[in-house]
């Protein structure tokens, strides 16, 4: 448990870097279009969701766990969707010069 | 039981190659070439991962599972389709439904564990539960008030601050105690319940133009919610995303109030709206040149360089289209056109960038303030469509100016200036403007869209 918390914590800290150093070179062009993309991959939290709700282990836990599954499927679609929309009006004026 | 470690390991080994496409997919998005490339990426990573859980071997009933994801898929391909002006209300939304998932993942884990819940594991429990639940209020308040289903003033009583430190200060108390005595889980409903208002009162006196910032850090805190329930799950690939996007939601926030020259503290417990009444007074009869479409059309086919600076109200006007035929034509003409983007120009990081792509501008005309601002003295026309604030130059030369020190176009700087606005109100902040006053500049009031319209179709007969 003791290890694990270490490990967690190592792994959190390497993300924020690896966050940092990425987001900071996002291009503000698409600011919007990285936020939604964000979100997207940040209901990946759907995974507990569905383990706990898999899991079965009260009533209380599953009707909790299926709300949190159709909000996260939710992002998960949604986000992926206006994303990739987003991006396809992104042109440049120089192939059609 | 070997089986069920096999299986394991499996999962283990999906979560890694998802961790690493959603980072690809981030990198991806630097430049707007590969950025869909990053798509891909981080949907092959989202299914493997999701494709991955359902082979966990804890899982023994699938009904519920189904009917989460497909009515999840079914809510949001509504939300994937909303039109490109209602993206920050539909990102605010989705903050919440993210913040929801978490909060309740993190009550039914209390639930299911206390009251034998790990010191470590209460306290990033608690951490999930707080975050995740005034993200949630916050992010629907925000929603409500870009939707304007909410008023977009910012709402402000006496002794506001204190209310809402003690109130969160009694929320990390509580948290605190739980921690140290687990056995007092009567105090898990007090904490998310206050973290719940706490959201609401968080996001109330926030106005309008605050809203780039808010979006951002409540996308942060969406982002370490998710990562505090990586902890309490002591699931790696849950901690990495959700370190990603809180970086990335921090990283936005810090740019936003960079960009209007102002502290996190300053736009949470700051309300803007409350220095307006000392701004706005004695500026009223002041004398403005104004012009008509057919004047300015001259003006502009005269021009060998136009710098248009599109704000809020070109998307309140939907006037985009007609802009784009503006640049059309002026392009035609062989005028050199370009487009100078604020940051926090819109309701949320890159709004506008996103809105001029969809009226089919191509992205290398859409230039960073930084990057424009020193070619303002050789524009020969700075066309202001709907942005206020953003221009403002008291924020260089006024001191007394609550918006003093927040950089800006430096559109003043242009030979010309003409400005698109419905009247002489105040923007947003409720600041007066004197770049309106100046003799280089022409005021041009009507709608935007309309206004717009009304010089394309002068520059298209008139020759």
């Amino acid at each position: 448990m003791g290890d694990n918390l270490i490990d967690s914590l190592f792994i959190f800290m390497l993300a924020c870097f690896i966050g940092f150093e990425v987001i900071r070179h996002v291009s503000p062009l698409l600011h919007t279009p990285l936020m939604s993309l964000t979100n997207a991959l940040d209901a990946i939290a759907v995974i507990g969701a569905i383990v706990m709700v898999g899991e079965r282990k009260s009533t209380f836990a599953t009707v909790l766990g299926t709300i949190a599954i159709v909000a996260a499927t939710s992002n998960v679609v949604g986000g992926f969707f206006i994303t990739d929309r987003m991006l396809k009006m992104f042109k440049s004026s120089r192939p059609n010069k | 039981m070997n089986q069920f470690a096999g299986s394991q390991y499996v999962i283990e080994a999906i979560y890694l190659i998802a961790s690493a496409l959603f980072i690809f997919s981030l990198k991806w998005m630097s430049s707007p070439k590969t950025a869909r490339h990053g798509i891909w990426a981080g949907e092959i990573g989202m299914l493997l991962a999701i494709a991955g859980t359902l082979l966990h071997h804890g899982i023994i009933d699938y009904k519920w599972i189904a009917v989460g994801l497909v009515l999840g898929s079914g809510i949001g391909i509504p939300l994937g389709m909303v039109q490109m002006t209602a993206v920050p209300q539909r990102t605010a939304l989705s903050h919440a439904f993210g913040a929801l998932c978490v909060t309740l993942v993190g009550t039914a884990e209390f639930y299911l564990r206390t009251p034998n819940v790990p010191r470590f594991m209460m306290s990033v429990l608690s951490m999930e539960v707080i975050l995740g639940g005034l993200t949630f209020t916050g992010s629907l308040m925000a929603a409500g008030k870009l939707q304007e289903i909410l008023p977009q003033r910012p709402i402000t009583y006496k002794g506001q601050n204190l209310v809402n430190f003690l109130l969160f200060g009694v929320a990390v108390v509580s948290a605190v105690y739980l921690v140290l005595h687990p056995e007092a889980s009567y105090l898990f409903p007090l904490i998310l319940g206050i973290s719940v208002v706490f959201g609401v009162l968080l996001v109330i006196p926030i106005g309008g133009a605050d809203m780039p910032t808010v979006i951002s850090l409540l996308n942060g805190y969406a982002g370490l919610s998710a990562a505090a329930m990586g902890f309490v799950l002591q699931n790696k690939l849950l901690i990495i995303a959700g370190a990603l996007d809180g970086s990335s939601g921090l990283i936005l926030s810090v740019i936003m109030s960079k960009a209007m020259n102002r502290s996190f503290t300053n736009v949470l417990f700051g309300a803007f709206g409350q220095v307006q009444a000392a701004a706005s007074g004695g500026a009223e009869a002041k004398p403005v040149h104004s012009a008509t479409a057919e004047e300015s059309a001259a003006i502009l086919s005269a021009a060998n360089k136009v710098v248009i600076v599109p704000g809020y109200g070109m998307a309140v006007a939907q006037a985009q289209h007609k802009v784009r035929e503006l640049y059309d034509i002026l392009t035609k003409k062989g005028i050199d056109v370009r487009f100078a983007i604020h940051p926090v120009a819109g309701r949320m990081p890159g709004h506008m960038n996103v809105l001029l792509a969809e009226a089919d501008i191509p992205y290398d005309r859409l230039i960073e303030m930084d990057e424009i601002n020193g070619d303002f003295p050789q524009t020969d026309v700075a066309l202001v469509i709907g942005a206020n604030d953003v221009t403002n130059p008291a924020a260089r030369s006024d001191q007394s100016s609550p918006i003093f020190g927040m950089p800006i176009l430096d559109v003043d700087k242009a030979h010309t200036v003409m400005v698109i606005k419905r009247g002489m109100s105040p923007g947003f902040a409720g600041i007066d403007n004197p770049l309106y006053y100046l003799d280089n500049t022409l005021m041009l009031f009507g709608d935007a869209k309309q206004f717009v319209g009304a010089i394309v179709r002068e520059l298209s007969g008139g020759h």
